[in-house]
């Protein structure tokens, strides 16, 4: 039964939220006294109390871990340590830029990169595919930080093409997405070549030529959904790094994402906001690979054969 | 070879259907070009079927990929001519071998599971060869479809045309293959070992079905082997191979019950027989 195996999927993803929620509470914890970042290790012992008992600080340990899940469970994440409003509402703000800037730059990088690699797999060992190959490799290789720079370097300084900071146009857009969009490009560009090659040279892309269909139609058609599957997973994990990426990309171009909320969050030891973020995070994670599952089984009738005989 | 033998090979005049006249096709090594066809000639006559046999590496495959201009990207013809109902292959482009691949030859493979694709339905991939071909609508392309399969006798074929290879079994699925390259009425097939990769009983009904279509549809079979019992039942004529050249070709009949070259002779010989006892092999010391 399809639906009992996506239930196993979504127990075993709840899990891995609770783990996360779990570890980042005790990594935190063991990090250093939040309330002393907050107020400074000058201020007066009652003063230190009162924002003790306000965050509920004071009690045990495993009373603030139950409060602390109980809290999650209903959607509360409690209140940011250094603004004192709810961390949902400040990642709630911060989100739709990361979401804007991550999505574009994830688009970007896909076309590009799948484009790219199909390009370079039909032409295989010649001059193009040579070129596209060092293209991938530098895009993959270069940190973001470094291309990020670069780019401010020679659009906003150099040829003042381009805004270098905020995101208040589309224009503030372009820098930041390519320099996050040029990584993700590079690493598809890489398996959608080695995929494509695999997939070009199997028997049912010679029985396709051999009956007449010509070569853009055995390339989309027959070839390229068969090389997806190796890279939809990669599409997968590499959404792990676009949420990496962001925080760099948004310190880097100064977007007041949550990239960026999440470097202040962690400088100013806010405990409750990290966690928001953190939890947040991963939950998309989760979320991304059961649509990386579902998505499979869209495409390939074995999967779904073998989801309905488990 | 006798001069006969050569004439009845390579010239079958203009009755032929198929003539390929000194083929030469080279691979691409570390060391340049190294020819592994040599001059090959041979000729299929409408409505008959001949057979190339040989070892493995002979050139018996290469030689059907290079009359559809199939040959891997490594591999390049350098010399002669491939006469398709009177068109040279060798000199069409690309978009001219697309008209003719599918319509006017129709070809099979020894992997039937791996030549379909398993993403889409075997329905859809029939309907496609159709599309690529023919200008029949849609419920005409799946009336077709569901009589194709009806004719290479596979059972429940509406069923069928919705479901995918990985569904199907070796004889099953070569079936379709059959069916597909028969989808617009060829007037050659070429057959690439198809059966070497089944087993024996399903062997002997693919055989029986070429044959039957064969006849239904007139057209002509050009079909590698390396099996001699198979050349016995399905061919006319015999083009044998070996190391990239024709050694001898001639009249199935004549060829199989006289032959002429001794490495033809050898592989007769090396044959299996029921009605001859096997050459039973002593130890020196006990004879």
């Amino acid at each position: 039964m399809p639906g009992r195996l996506f239930l196993t999927k979504l127990a075993r993803g709840l899990l891995t939220v609770w783990l996360i929620v779990t570890l980042t509470f005790v990594a935190l914890n063991l990090s250093g006294d939040p309330i002393e970042a907050l107020v400074g290790d000058q201020a007066p012992a009652e003063v230190i109390a009162h924002y003790r008992e306000k965050f509920g600080l004071d009690r045990p340990l495993w009373q603030q871990y139950v409060s602390y899940v109980s809290g999650i469970a209903q959607g509360d994440f409690g209140l940011s340590l250094s603004d004192q409003r709810p961390a949902i509402e400040l990642i709630a703000a911060a989100l739709p830029r990361t979401l804007r800037l991550g999505l574009t730059a994830f688009v970007l990088g896909l076309l590009l990169g799948v484009g790219l690699g199909i390009v370079a797999a039909l032409n295989r060992n010649r001059a193009i595919d040579r070129f596209v190959m060092s293209f991938a490799v530098l895009g993959f290789s270069l940190p973001n930080f470094f291309l990020g720079i670069l780019l401010i370097l020679l659009f906003s300084l150099h040829w003042r093409l381009l805004p270098s900071s905020g995101d208040q146009t589309i224009w503030h857009l372009i820098l930041p997405a390519v320099t996050l969009g040029t990584h993700f490009a590079g690493t598809f560009a890489r398996f959608t070549r080695s995929a494509m090659l695999e997939v070009l040279s199997k028997q049912y892309v010679v029985a396709a030529r051999a009956k007449g269909v010509p070569r853009p139609r055995r390339v989309l058609w027959h070839a390229l959904p068969n090389a997806a599957i190796p890279i939809i997973t990669i599409i997968g994990l590499k959404l792990g790094d676009l949420v990496a990426g962001s925080i760099i990309v948004e310190t880097v171009f100064a977007v007041p994402g949550v990239g960026r909320l999440l470097v202040n969050a962690v400088t100013s030891r806010d405990f409750a906001l990290v966690q928001a973020i953190l939890i947040m995070t991963s939950i998309t994670m989760v979320l991304a690979n059961l649509a990386v599952d579902a998505i499979y089984a869209l495409i390939d009738p074995r999967m779904r054969a073998a989801r309905s005989e488990s | 070879m006798t001069e006969r033998d050569r004439k009845a090979g390579t010239d079958g005049g203009s009755a032929a259907l198929l003539s390929v006249e000194g083929l030469t096709v080279g691979f691409r090594t570390a060391a340049g070009y190294a020819d592994i066809l040599h001059a090959v000639s041979f000729a299929v006559r409408p409505g008959t079927t001949t057979c190339v046999v040989g070892e493995s590496g002979s050139g018996k495959s290469v030689s059907c990929q290079a009359v559809l201009g199939l040959l891997p990207a490594n591999g390049r013809r350098t010399a002669g001519r491939i006469l398709f109902e009177g068109r040279d292959l060798a000199a069409a482009s690309e978009a001219e071998l697309e008209t003719i691949r599918g319509r006017g030859i129709g070809m099979v493979f020894q992997d039937p599971l791996g030549s379909l694709n398993p993403l889409h339905t075997v329905g859809t991939q029939l309907r496609e060869t159709l599309r690529l071909h023919t200008a029949l609508s849609e419920p005409q392309r799946q009336a077709r479809a569901l009589e194709l399969l009806r004719l290479v006798g596979i059972p429940e074929p509406e069923q069928r045309l919705a479901s995918y290879v990985h569904q199907f079994s070796g004889g099953m699925a070569q079936r379709v293959m059959i069916a597909m390259a028969l989808a617009c009425e060829p007037k050659l097939l070429i057959a690439d070992e198809p059966t070497t990769a089944l087993d024996v009983t399903i062997q002997a009904q693919i055989l029986d079905l070429l044959n039957r279509l064969k006849a239904e549809f007139g057209m002509a079979i050009l079909f590698v082997t390396h099996d001699l019992g198979v050349v016995a039942e399905m061919a006319d004529d015999v083009v044998v191979m070996r190391h990239g050249r024709v050694v001898e070709a001639g009249p199935a009949a004549r060829l199989l019950t006289a032959p002429q070259a001794p490495y033809t002779r050898e592989l007769l010989a090396a044959m299996p027989r029921l009605d001859v006892a096997a050459p039973v092999y002593r130890k020196r010391a006990a004879s």
